[in-house]
């Protein structure tokens, strides 16, 4: 299973067992993508990293 | 049929393995992408059901866990040890008052008062803010003019950042200590190596087995009594022959020490959040 990038329109490879709110990182472009849905396969850029998140 | 329910707003690998981890030990199991939830009187799920807390957001982790603590669903780690692991001057408090051995530390409220309180605690030192991880917005402070303007740009970045907590810089050699505490028992620890002073392997930092020791295991489990908690990732520094306190997280990432420990970790986890649920 493949998704296109929203930045480059690469194709993406999904994991095996690919969930929803997974994190792909576009291998053309760099952009952290989240699958957002897997029927059909949505994606979209992730949110950017904020100051509360971490362990 | 009760469920383990592990909650997340961005699915890390760890979310993945804690899943995979319960269905080896054939726990009803469910990843719940918590995004688009909104929590009120209604009952968020079973009373019997159990709660694993794993949102990237720490305020949002602790706001979930305590709207589904008021509905009476146990939640993995509690609010109130995400209340004070969430702040790394709570949590430094708490350490003090059970007398643990934590790098020195003032905090202050004012770029002048952190000035100060700096040049009271001797350079270099490092100031951090309150609520934060992944070593984002850590300085590392030499002197007085970096003090100034280290204090002043952080005053600019908004309220949270006007808390001023300042730490002793530590003489750790090349690397610290991550160990990690299910139930109040520590299960495995690794060195973080880096030449760069901030060793997160979240920024790069190479992880290898510490085998635990009497005297380590005695500091962790001091730990553990003072904050409480299914499940507890505590950072240590060795200076002088002692083990010093660093920080302790109540929503530890481990995908990085499962290997060179050989421990199960998101096995010992789910498991220990399984005990936790109501009708056990």
């Amino acid at each position: 299973m493949t998704a296109t990038c929203t930045v480059c329109e690469a194709q993406v490879d999904l994991p095996n067992n690919c969930c929803e709110g997974e994190l792909l990182i576009c291998g053309d472009c760099g952009t952290e993508l989240e699958v957002i849905a897997l029927d059909p396969i949505t994606v979209e850029e992730a949110p950017q990293v904020q100051e509360d998140w971490g362990e | 049929m009760p469920t383990l329910r592990i909650l997340f707003t961005r699915l890390r690998v760890e979310e993945k393995l804690l899943r995979e981890a319960a269905e080896r030990q054939n726990i009803p199991c469910e990843l719940q992408n918590v995004s688009d939830v909104w929590y009120g009187e209604r009952p968020f799920c079973g009373a019997d059901d159990v709660i694993l807390a794993r949102c990237v957001s720490h305020n949002q982790n602790e706001a979930v866990a305590q709207i589904l603590e008021s509905q009476g669903i146990r939640v993995v780690n509690p609010s109130s040890v995400m209340a004070v692991c969430g702040n790394k001057l709570t949590t430094s408090i708490a350490l003090a008052k059970a007398g643990i051995r934590q790098p020195k530390f003032r905090t202050a409220f004012s770029p002048e008062a952190a000035v100060e309180a700096l040049e009271d605690l001797g350079y270099p030192a490092v100031c951090k803010p309150v609520s934060g991880s992944w070593g984002r917005l850590l300085a590392k402070i030499n002197d007085r003019e970096a003090a100034e303007a280290v204090f002043e740009h952080k005053s600019m970045l908004g309220a949270i950042h006007n808390t001023f907590y300042i730490q002793e810089y530590i003489e750790k050699g090349d690397h610290d200590v991550r160990a990690f505490v299910v139930n109040g028992d520590p299960i495995c620890a690794i060195t973080r190596k880096s030449a760069h002073w901030i060793t997160n392997t979240a920024r790069g930092g190479a992880a290898s087995n510490l085998p635990l020791d009497d005297e380590i295991s005695s500091v962790l489990r001091s730990v553990h009594c003072t904050i409480g908690g299914e499940f507890l990732a505590v950072d240590l520094f060795r200076k002088e022959g002692e083990w010093l306190v660093n920080e302790v997280n109540d929503g530890g990432e481990f995908r990085n020490s499962i290997e060179p420990t050989g421990t199960d970790i998101p096995a010992a986890v789910v498991k220990a959040a399984w005990e936790r649920r109501p009708s056990r």
